[in-house]
């Protein structure tokens, strides 16, 4: 059985914060995540049948757009989800041979591929559904909050973020540290009561979802109608005020 | 604990990296790609690109897939077999190239218009337009009448910009947003960057759509319209506005026609038509000396509603007071509107107040002063922040004009085109409305060019292309009766007409990017039998030659003669010019070039540098000198810097002048493209902030698009309340001037060539039983999918490999329908069948799709088993091009009666549950044919990038 670490004085708690207020489901974070993934840290993602009758294929980043409430209530939800590098990551104590673990410095939660055996323990104790067999690698693949960039020297600073960050054209991806309450998505959290997903699984998720915004239903001060909708409508009333109004060119 | 695992965190991420223009889209934004081992390791959004910031999308991250497609073409293609079998040999480029000029050379020897070219979502009309006229063949068109024409000509007529791609929301200090008819559509991510912004101020959006995917998920208030019925809602805005007296009035006497004097006198040739002096100028009343005075003339203040006299004795109306007599009456009201739009009348009049409150209640002043047309100086910028985007869900409707002509109506009366949260334009636009350039087509010769461009904007009958007779001059009849405004032309009555020989037969169809027998037309079996319908007399195919040009094995390849096959985007030239449909903002134009950033593995060739070639073997004037030699030996690239439209305006703007050195207006600089290049593949230069806000009547923005080469002159645009020149053609029906329409037309022009905005059924849902036929149906596009781009690509087609048909719960459960269950869709036309899933979140009266996610069987190189063909189904099988017949047998098209756009979203259905699969009746073609010849199976696994990782 794998260990998770120890708690380390300085160590970070890395990981995403998701926008469902603006998260218009199109997608783009799970392909580039894929594409970027398919070259990187954990190439290959295999596709299998990929032109056939079945296809199918390892993602690390999936979007789920379903619908919730019922009536006035009732909303479309765009549902993106990742692993969530939790902190009591089951994932990593089921795991026999070590392959899983979660990093004492940064919280990333990765496959060791040299010593993954494929008995896919982990898929099951995930309760998030975050992790993907890959048959013809035999081996586990998961999100590795793109630690071939985060870190990366040869990259323009700016660009030193999980590719499904950089890309999302809503700008519903944020990444950073959690364990740190001063940092940007700290605050993010705070301030619009970012959740975790299922916290009755007790995984401690570090991922956080940020719910969506109340509806504006009216605007601002604005009435309801511009008029008393039982008044009859008296057009030459209007056209004598009109009349009347000489306009500035 | 074990130690962690080392891991190398700074590896590289390729050889190299070059810019160029993404296209899986039309959105066109700036990529980074990466390239390994001269293969695509990674393409990212350009962080610099003034389109997409360093964003993008799912389709531009899944362009690896669609350059590693195995559907893509190898080689150019003989048919050898019946057409339709797909029964296509190799051949050399000589050979193909030789066949293609045997056959156009002689149609230009005898009959130009014998050729029918017309392109796809090919982003080069610049190029195609310019060949065709060169040519001398009037029957050109890109899918713009397929597509989103009604948007176009709607916004040309009325504010000589549009929706589209002319304009887009003040997504920076905009208050209030309303999307009409948008699921995923242009322009894909600033919209998507747009929304966010709002989101993140707290600007309340509304989303107008029948269905609540994408965009409308996340909008405060999601109205499920019924189809088609979007102008009925904005009348009972315009009515509530009105009514209050909620209006600009300010802005509409400067900046639109609505103080314009509009004869009053019925059965006269100048009845509906501007007042005008005898030097041609409209003429309003100056309310102050009770007198006529000039529409030009800023001193007057003049009156919007009364009864006037002119000096010939007859009496003229202003154009606001007919606006307002309409809408106004009763019909018009919130209540009127409630019950066929579906959209209860409280919630319209609390629009209409939040509208009226933000714009004048929350007026933006920015600390920029500007200086008018007139040469008045304004201390501030002034602007109703409130916006507005709409696209094919207005425009796909026999109404769609009229519809976003009510848009743009109402933008109008809320004082909200182009200024501080409103929407503004992009230059080149705004340029003059009524637009200005004429199609060219009256006369066709052997041996000559048309003269002048073959799509234009008619201002009045005499400007159709038709005959003595009345009748079409253009195989699709663009610029007839049947489609007057026809902007973009009728690509998909192409084949239809061809194969009846009305107007006339023709030769050769020449398409380039434009998937016509499957997802590019209605009636898309119908289709398919008329490519291969022979003449009995002669044996011949009715169209007798196909040329095809795609990079990609499409259901389309099947049906041609011959292929000439395409590179992808990532291989070649493209100019994504401001002649074309501009990027850009409303605050710097920009334009951009794609260049090879890999060769090609294959023998393909880019379409534009082959029809440059073409161009060059038939000697076409403006592509060869008076030796003969060709003016751009150097292909496409070539054409691109050194071609001139205009003295000193060419296809790109930035870097001209031998020294590169001058922007908009220069002469040809041979090293542009370098420069494009060196500048990560785009060009953009901000417009001075004077300039702008109020763009149609700023004088310093008008003096810089002239100079610029934006517009030929800086003449102020009046926005055109009042569309004159449909009152021209409604005239001509009266029997009034030169040029008038055959007996059986004039009704149709009197009843839909209203100046002012119209609603009217869509023809439809008018033609068929409501109670055969009780639920609209329609498509929304999908955020990861271009059309049917996406069906060769193995990572797009994982995420909508098939496309089920949704259903509101209640309209299922009144049908006996559940969740999963197969059904008929059955119209007038055809049936498909479809596996029903049910949702909450649509119209109750209105089913829907995916668009174009479902593939003829072994089309794109899938497999012939492949869920898009198994599971997946393509709504157009059962639109037809052609409405129910009318009495006396006549089928008018399936169009808007003004511009020809074609109505898709006026499908009626109904569906009926199946009980078993009946594989025998299904309604999807046969198996699309061979596979191409010499190429390989499609790999069964993909492992693409193994090769990038570093070995441990």
């Amino acid at each position: 059985m794998t260990q998770l670490p120890d708690r380390v004085p300085g160590a970070k708690k890395l990981g995403l914060v998701i926008d469902l207020d603006i998260c218009v489901g199109c997608h783009a974070c799970a392909v580039n995540c894929k594409e970027w993934n398919s070259g990187g840290f954990a190439a290959p993602l295999t596709d299998f049948d990929p032109y056939g009758a079945d296809p199918s294929g390892v993602w690390f980043n999936r979007v789920h757009t379903f619908e919730a409430g019922e009536g006035a209530g009732g909303r479309t939800v765009h549902f993106p989800k990742s692993c969530l590098h939790c902190d009591d990551a089951p994932c990593v104590t089921v795991c026999p041979t070590g392959a899983s673990y979660k990093r004492t410095a940064d919280g990333i939660v990765l496959v060791d591929e040299a010593k993954c055996i494929g008995c896919k323990l982990c898929a099951w104790a995930c309760p998030y559904g975050a992790r993907e067999y890959d048959r013809a690698e035999g081996v586990m693949k998961k999100c590795t909050l793109c630690i071939d960039r985060i870190y990366n020297e040869t990259m323009a600073e700016v660009d030193r973020v999980p590719a499904c960050v950089s890309t999302c054209p809503a700008s519903a991806r944020h990444f950073g540290d959690l364990g740190d309450p001063a940092s940007a998505v700290s605050k993010l959290v705070a301030e619009r009561g970012g959740y975790d997903l299922m916290p009755e699984q007790t995984t401690k998720p570090v991922n956080k979802y940020l719910p969506p915004r109340p509806r504006q239903t009216g605007c601002g001060s604005a009435p309801v109608a511009l008029r008393d909708d039982d008044a009859p409508l008296a057009p030459e009333g209007l056209f004598l005020k009109w009349v009347d109004r000489l306009l500035s060119r | 604990m074990p130690a962690e695992p080392l891991i190398a965190t700074s590896t590289p991420v390729a050889d190299e990296a070059k810019f160029t223009t993404c296209y899986m889209c039309a959105c066109r934004c700036g990529i980074k790609v990466h390239l390994k081992d001269g293969k695509v390791r990674y393409i990212e959004g350009n962080r610099d690109h003034p389109v997409n910031r360093g964003v993008l999308c799912a389709k531009g991250s899944a362009g690896i897939m669609t350059q590693y497609a195995p559907s893509r073409l190898r080689k150019p293609l003989k048919r050898v077999g019946p057409r339709g079998a797909g029964e296509l040999e190799e051949i050399e480029w000589d050979e193909a190239l030789g066949i293609a000029t045997e056959w156009l050379g002689r149609i230009r020897a005898t009959d130009p218009k014998q050729l029918a070219f017309f392109t796809g979502r090919d982003q080069s009309q610049a190029l195609t337009s310019w060949w065709a006229s060169e040519f001398g063949t009037p029957n050109y068109a890109a899918h713009g009448g397929f597509c989103s024409v009604n948007m176009a000509a709607a916004g040309m007529y009325s504010i000589g910009g549009s929706f589209w791609e002319f304009g887009e929301p003040d997504f920076e200090h905009t208050r209030y947003f309303m999307l009409f008819g948008v699921a995923e559509d242009h322009a894909s991510n600033p919209l998507k960057i747009g929304i966010n912004k709002l989101r993140q101020r707290g600007a309340k959006f509304v989303s107008i759509n029948p269905v609540r995917t994408g965009y409308s998920a996340v909008a405060d208030q999601w109205l499920g319209i019924r189809p088609g019925t979007d102008g009925l809602f904005v009348f009972a805005l315009i009515h509530e506005l009105l009514a209050a007296d909620k209006v600009d009035f300010d802005y509409l006497a400067r900046y639109t026609n609505a103080p314009w004097l509009v004869i009053d006198a019925p059965g006269k040739p100048g009845h509906g038509l501007f007042a005008r002096s005898a030097d041609g100028r409209p003429l309003l009343w100056d309310g102050t000396e009770q007198r006529l005075a000039s529409a030009m003339d800023t001193s007057v203040r003049p009156a919007l509603v009364g009864r006037f006299t002119l000096p010939n004795g007859g009496e003229a109306v202003p154009v606001f007071e007919l606006m307002a007599r309409r809408f106004l009456a009763p019909d018009y009201a919130p209540d009127a509107a409630a019950a066929r739009t579906g959209v209860p009348a409280a919630t319209i009049r609390a629009i209409a107040a939040e509208l009226a409150h933000v714009a004048f209640e929350q007026s933006i002043v920015l600390d920029i002063p500007w200086t008018d047309w007139a040469g008045r100086k304004h201390a501030t910028t002034v602007g109703r922040p409130v916006s507005f985007h709409a696209m094919r869900g207005i425009s796909a409707h026999a109404n769609g004009f009229h519809t976003c002509r009510a848009l743009h109506v109402l933008q109008m009366l809320l004082g909200s085109i182009d200024v501080p949260g409103g929407w503004r334009y992009k230059p080149p636009y705004p340029r003059q409305a009524p637009p200005g350039p004429k199609p060219s087509g009256k006369t066709v010769a052997a041996g000559r060019s048309l003269g002048g461009p073959p799509l234009g904007y008619p201002s009045g009958p005499e400007d159709l292309l038709v005959d003595e007779a009345g009748r079409a001059l253009r195989i699709d009849k663009a610029y007839s009766w049947e489609a007057p405004l026809a902007a973009h032309g009728l690509m998909h009555l192409v084949i239809t007409n061809a194969w009846k020989g009305d107007p006339y037969p023709i030769d050769t169809l020449f398409m380039f990017m434009a998937n016509m027998s499957w997802n590019s037309a209605m009636n898309t079996e119908g289709t398919r039998a008329m490519l291969v319908d022979r003449d009995p007399a002669t044996g011949q195919y009715k169209i007798p030659r196909i040329i095809y040009a795609d990079a990609f094995w499409s259901e389309m390849v099947a049906y041609a003669d011959l292929v000439l096959p395409d590179t992808t985007y990532l291989e070649r030239h493209d100019c994504i010019s401001i002649l074309d449909r501009p990027i850009g903002s409303p605050d710097a134009p920009a334009d951009a070039i794609r260049h090879p950033v890999l060769k090609p593995d294959r023998d393909v060739r880019p379409f534009q540098d082959v029809l440059i070639e073409l161009g060059v073997r038939l000697k076409l004037p403006g592509l060869v000198d008076a030796a003969g030699k060709a003016r751009y030996p150097g292909g496409y690239a070539d054409y691109m810097a050194r071609h001139e439209r205009t003295p000193g305006v060419g296809l790109l703007a930035g870097w001209r002048g031998s020294a590169g050195d001058k922007t908009g207006r220069g002469g040809a600089n041979p090293h542009q493209i370098e420069a494009y290049i060196a500048n990560q593949g785009f060009w953009t230069q901000p417009i001075p902030d004077e300039a702008k806000y109020y763009k149609h009547a700023n004088l310093s923005y008008l003096a810089y698009a002239a100079s610029m080469g934006f517009v030929g002159e800086p003449k102020p645009v009046v926005l055109q309340l009042y569309a004159e020149p449909l009152q021209r053609f409604r005239l001509a029906a009266d029997g009034h001037g030169r040029v008038t329409p055959p007996a059986a037309e004039r009704a149709r022009i009197r009843a839909y060539f209203d100046p002012l905005p119209i609603w009217y059924p869509p023809f439809e849902e008018a033609a068929v039983d409501g109670a055969r036929f009780p639920l609209h149906a329609i498509t929304q596009r999908p955020m990861a999918v271009y059309h049917s781009w996406g069906g060769h690509n193995a990572w797009q087609r994982q995420i909508h490999g098939e496309n089920p048909l949704y259903v509101h719960r209640d309209a299922a459960a009144r049908l006996g329908i559940a969740d999963g269950d197969w059904v008929w869709i059955v119209s007038h036309h055809a049936r498909v069948k479809a596996r029903a899933r049910l949702m909450t979140g649509v119209n109750p009266e209105t089913v829907w799709t995916w668009n174009a996610i479902g593939r003829a069987p072994g089309a794109a190189r899938l497999s012939a088993d492949a869920p898009e063909s198994t599971r997946g189904f393509l709504l157009n099988h059962v639109i037809s091009e052609l409405l129910p017949a009318q009495a006396g047998g006549y089928r008018y098209a399936n169009v808007d009666p003004v511009t020809g756009q074609a109505a898709w979203y006026d499908l009626r259905v109904r569906i009926e549950r199946i009980g078993a699969l009946d594989a025998a009746a299904d309604a999807h073609p046969p198996t699309f044919g061979p596979q191409p010849p010499g190429a390989e199976a499609p790999p069964t696994r993909l492992r693409y990038g193994a090769e990038f990782r570093e070995a441990p």
